[in-house]
């Protein structure tokens, strides 16, 4: 096993340019199906095959990325850890090499810890594309909701976006705190003192701070509430009985927020926990266009993948 | 064993204050005479040291050599073999075996298998409690009988502030210093490397500097309401390095060592997800880092030590949270020194000598660390110079877990003699 130092998967946003960000968003629209109709069969990844490679549950992600496949033609296998030889005691790289010598042509995968894609990247030449890394990154997730956003004619530069509840332990937060500062974006990040690390103001730059929901949602362009997460909680960093009264998204939240004001979440949502449902139900909630455009954004992350970023220039064509 | 003779190397010996080239006789393991034009008498070996140190054996207080009971992953023989690959004549290992060195018996087989398998000399670190399980105090009296010169639950700390008084008392009743492994557990939190910055940005759960140095304060204080000697483990932030310089400007009997590698790198050094950049303490910020290497420069950190800890390719080959802590140090140590002390002209090298001989000598209350005439000949003959390059492969411990391999380094170990001979030699 060589140590190789892959660019051809996807593992974060962090090492995308924002050029490579756009290709990406600005393909996707190329797949998105008009209004009224369903996802278009194309035979663009014919005869290749991806193994979907869940560790941690995940029903909209997985099967998100296995319709992507599907619509351009490849072939798509899933694979959950409670089906696979992970429940008897197989190590992440001998399960990563076993499934790597049956030559699919990229590994998607879901892991509850961070950076084990990045870690198997290094020993494997099959790409991966991450799918969700423990509290690091989910890159398509971001993609997905930037697609979200510049559909309903936004522009993400300048636009103020609140990103808001547990953070800390949130690779949604992260993915999309990379790209949107990649475009100059204002990013409020909003929650708890305990879920919101100072050190976040230098991840990217753009990025402010505040424990106050209010502050975080005065002028926002768009909202991105967050689910709040107490399987990763590894201890009581909040009281939980009154997390919705300081942290939840309810309606009168959204008069300070532009009139225009995108509600987004990357689900699943807890009614009443993090978001209200007045709210979730609202006609400034974004949630399902997100799970729509979540397979328009993965077809285009697969071809770039599978096919590489300069040939699917042809292939558009 | 005929005698030997080390001619022409700068002989640099602390304890004496010696700093000169000069010859050094050995005989019948023991040091003879040190001074210029010594006659070796017929039939003894001769080594030429010129251009090299000449320098006291030295002594890495704080290691793991994982025998008893994890063999796969180091056992004395190869871990001796390991330290005398770096240079270093005396080893001490912690008591984090299984079973764990918390009674004679163990003790005892400890320093007889060391006896007959390790080319070094071994001397055994006896656990501060029961299994190291903070609660009940081990055997402290039997395993100094049976070799331990110190105790300590290394790899985790001594929680309860009452069991700490106790056993420092009962410590320093058997004249015994008490080494604590600074980590406030609920601090922690369960996390795998430095709280700050790189922790954030990769998602991984972070162990504040603050974990070490609430302990640190708390044992200091503990050390003056006892008396007894207390030394501390592995430092690595700054406010501990600030509290012990306080403790000793005190007059308390209180050391403290640091790793090679918190003198030498921090967490943003770190290759992503890499677990050979794991270990507790975690590699922390830049400006801990500095302040470990100020310590060792103003007098707040006494030796280095290297917290050598083996694992196995299959334990390190797993996703970075469920990697265990801990990175080999003994072969580079030397090596890591120079490159981020001596060079940088930090420090001299009668100073780095010191950091390796008399310094933990006099915090284990060794009788080693010189070269004065008629202590046992532990030699260390080092480069200050030579260009060497880390091979992983060729190390002598049966683990691989280092973020050095591959690394070229500016002088580093020549040859390491025990006792009168020569263990080893590049």
């Amino acid at each position: 096993m060589g140590q190789r130092s892959s660019r051809s998967g996807l593992l974060g946003i962090e090492e995308l340019t924002r050029d490579e960000i756009q290709a990406i968003l600005d393909r996707a629209r190329d797949f998105q199906p008009r209004a009224g109709e369903a996802f278009r069969k194309l035979n663009l990844l014919q005869g290749k095959m991806v193994v979907n490679l869940f560790f941690e549950s995940s029903t909209r992600t997985r099967t998100s990325f296995e319709i992507a496949a599907r619509r351009l033609g490849a072939d798509a296998v899933s694979i959950t850890a409670q089906a696979s030889s992970v429940t008897k005691g197989e190590s992440l790289v001998d399960t990563l090499n076993t499934l790597a010598a049956m030559r699919p042509d990229a590994i998607i995968m879901r892991h509850a810890a961070s950076g084990a894609p990045h870690f198997l990247q290094r020993y494997l030449d099959t790409p991966i594309i991450n799918a969700g890394d423990g509290t690091h990154e989910h890159p398509t997730q971001a993609l997905l909701d930037a697609r979200t956003i510049l559909d309903r004619g936004a522009h993400l530069e300048n636009l103020k976006v609140a990103i808001i509840g547990d953070i800390a332990h949130s690779r949604v937060a992260r993915s999309n705190v990379y790209l949107l500062s990649r475009f100059g974006s204002r990013i409020v990040l909003c929650g708890p003192a305990s879920l919101l690390p100072r050190e976040l103001t230098q991840i990217a730059p753009g990025v402010t701070l505040t424990n106050d929901m209010d502050e975080a949602i005065r002028d926002a362009g768009v909202i991105m509430m967050l689910r709040v997460q107490l399987e990763r909680q590894h201890e009581a960093a909040f009281p939980a009985n009154e997390y919705f009264q300081f942290y939840g998204l309810r309606l009168e939240h959204l008069r300070l927020a532009k009139p225009d004001v995108i509600v987004m979440h990357p689900g699943p949502i807890n009614r009443g926990r993090e978001i209200s449902s007045e709210v979730a139900d609202s006609q400034r909630s974004a949630i399902l266009n997100q799970v729509e455009n979540g397979i328009a954004v993965r077809m285009a992350v697969l071809e770039r993948v599978l096919l590489g970023a300069r040939e699917h220039a042809v292939a558009s064509n | 064993m005929p005698s030997l003779v080390i001619k022409n190397g700068r002989v640099i010996d602390p304890a004496s204050g010696h700093d000169g080239i000069a010859d050094v006789l050995i005989e019948d393991g023991v040091v003879r005479a040190v001074g210029s034009g010594l006659s070796a008498p017929a039939g003894s070996k001769s080594f030429d040291a010129s251009g090299l140190i000449v320098a006291p054996g030295f002594i890495d207080m704080h290691v793991h050599l994982r025998q008893p009971g994890f063999e796969h992953a180091e056992t004395i023989e190869t871990g001796a073999r390991a330290a005398a690959a770096g240079g270093f004549t005396s080893v001490c290992p912690m008591p984090n075996t299984s079973p764990v060195n918390d009674n004679a018996t163990v003790t005892s087989y400890i320093v007889e298998t060391a006896r007959r398998h390790a080319v070094v000399n071994v001397w055994p670190i006896g656990a501060i409690t029961k299994g190291s399980n903070g609660e009940e105090l081990a055997e402290i009296g039997s395993m100094k009988q049976a070799g331990a010169i110190a105790i300590s639950d290394d790899g985790r700390p001594v929680m309860n502030a009452q069991v700490m008084r106790r056993a420092m008392e009962f410590a320093r009743s058997f004249g015994m210093p008490v080494i604590n492994h600074c980590e406030d557990l609920h601090l922690s939190g369960g996390g795998d490397m430095h709280e700050g910055l790189e922790s954030v940005r990769l998602g991984l759960r972070g162990i504040p500097g603050a974990s070490e140095e609430v302990m640190v304060a708390r044992d200091i204080l503990l050390a003056e309401l006892t008396g007894a000697r207390y030394h501390v483990a592995h430092i690595s932030s700054r406010h501990s390095v600030e509290m012990v310089a306080f403790a000793k400007a005190r007059g308390l009997p209180v050391t403290s060592e640091a790793t090679p590698h918190h003198l030498a790198l921090a967490d943003a050094d770190m290759h992503p997800y890499d677990s050979n950049y794991k270990m507790k303490p975690p590699l922390r910020s830049t400006r801990d880092v500095c302040a470990v290497v100020e310590g060792v420069v103003n007098g707040a950190v006494d030796a280095i030590a290297t917290d050598h800890a083996p694992h196995p390719g299959s334990e390190k080959m797993q996703e970075f949270e469920k990697c265990p802590f801990g990175i080999l140090g003994l072969e580079t140590a030397l090596g890591i020194t120079l490159e981020r002390l001596v060079h940088p002209g930090k420090i001299g090298l009668p100073k780095l000598v010191e950091l390796f001989t008399t310094g933990p000598a006099k915090i284990l209350g060794l009788n080693r660390g010189t070269l004065s005439v008629g202590v046992p000949a532990d030699v260390t003959v080092f480069s200050a110079e030579r260009a060497w390059t880390y091979d992983l492969n060729k190390s002598f411990s049966k683990s691989r877990n280092s973020p050095y391999g591959g690394h070229a380094f500016r002088g580093g170990p020549v040859a390491t003699i025990v006792a009168g001979e020569i263990v080893w030699q590049c």
